[in-house]
């Protein structure tokens, strides 16, 4: 199909779509005037039941903690997917010298760049830690920390060069991150299962809202899925970063 | 102005929709794609945005404050979670595309045209 049919295609049907999706939204409540009881329940109870005071992780960790068992499945899945998609090809190999991808340092790199990077590598790391285990207090949580976390080693690479990531964190550490967090979080609905008779119900003390240690399986559930969040981007992360940097086709390859 | 947010929700739809049929670069595509998500973030967090409410985070507020809804909070982390796994995948079919037709223009994949 030419790309001027494909256009006037699109014109029509968006435009269809469009008075649809305009008529649908029409017919939600006005902003603002929320009608919904679920969030007002969980507002309610939230804070007595599970003495956590971010309500968004009691929410994701523990009153639908399944669901998330099946969002870090999808993540770890998918990484899986990339390594598989991207791995070593009939026609490619790595570049012969270690000291070719060394040299091949991020080109658009300054100096600047590099100093900025180097002053945020603690300071990622520290925040990562955290947002990761204040998970139940204030916002955050396992996925928001597990993403600041992997910025870490990711500015080891804007800082220099790719092979120093690598010594910072290497394949095998990734890839253990990320299956143990997998595994982690899984087994936090298991002692659930063993201890209170339930898939992932709380079987922890529950502490003090506010505490450090508090809200039962939070902090834990937190930990594991920061673990796993990290490990994975950083995987796919190293994958992409390999493609450009190391693999090279050889003859055969396109 | 209270509808508002609904509106920019489709307009950001359409207009990723839009930058996925005209794109002539499977990376444009890539990203007009997570402009299209990112509409799905706005109607969630419109539909559960109560008027006056605070954020679901009682560390600081009293427990009887009024709050927005943190479910649909929960479940637009969920998205951006989804988001990020689909456009890894899609950049790394990408990647193997273009080594394969040395080209990331989606007419150029002749394979899906056979």
């Amino acid at each position: 199909m030419s790309r001027r049919a494909r256009l006037v295609m699109f014109g029509l049907a968006g435009a269809g779509f469009g008075v649809v999706l305009v008529l649908g939204l029409a017919g939600l409540p006005a902003f603002g005037d929320y009608k919904g009881v679920y969030g007002n329940v969980i507002n309610g109870i939230g804070v007595t039941e599970r003495r956590a005071t971010d309500l968004v992780t009691a929410l994701n960790f523990d009153f639908r903690a399944f669901d998330t068992l099946g969002e870090e499945f999808i993540l770890f899945t998918s990484v899986l997917g990339v390594v598989l998609i991207l791995r070593q090809m009939r026609g490619e190999q790595d570049r012969p010298s270690q000291r070719e991808a060394e040299e091949h340092s991020f080109a658009g790199a300054s100096a600047a760049l590099r100093a900025l990077s180097l002053v945020l590598i603690p300071m990622l790391l520290a925040l990562g830690v955290y947002v990761v285990v204040h998970g139940a207090l204030t916002p955050g949580g396992g996925f928001q920390g597990g993403v600041i976390l992997a910025a870490g080693p990711l500015a080891v690479f804007l800082a220099g060069r790719y092979l120093r990531m690598k010594t910072v964190a290497p394949t095998i550490v990734e890839e253990l991150g990320d299956a143990i967090g997998a595994a982690g979080y899984a087994l936090v609905g298991l002692g659930g299962l063993v201890f209170a008779g339930v898939f992932f119900k709380n079987f922890l003390p529950l502490g003090i809202p506010g505490h450090l240690l508090s809200a039962g399986q939070l902090p834990l559930a937190s930990i594991a899925v920061g673990l796993e969040v990290s490990g994975a981007f950083l995987v796919a992360f190293s994958e992409f970063l390999d493609q450009a940097l190391v693999v090279r086709s050889g003859p055969g390859g396109g | 102005m209270s509808f508002l947010p609904f509106a920019i929700a489709a307009w950001l739809f359409l207009v990723g929709l839009y930058g996925i049929v005209s794109a002539d670069n499977l990376i444009r595509a890539i990203l007009s794609l997570t402009v299209v998500q990112s509409a799905t973030y706005l109607v969630l967090l419109g539909v559960g945005y109560s008027q006056g409410g605070q954020a679901p985070i009682f560390a600081d507020i009293p427990q009887t404050s009024k709050a927005v809804d943190p479910v649909v909070q929960v479940l637009v982390l969920t998205d951006i979670v989804i988001e990020a796994t689909v456009t890894a995948l899609l950049l790394a079919l990408a990647v193997q595309a273009h080594k394969r037709f040395g080209s990331l223009n989606p007419e150029d994949l002749r394979a899906l045209q056979d």
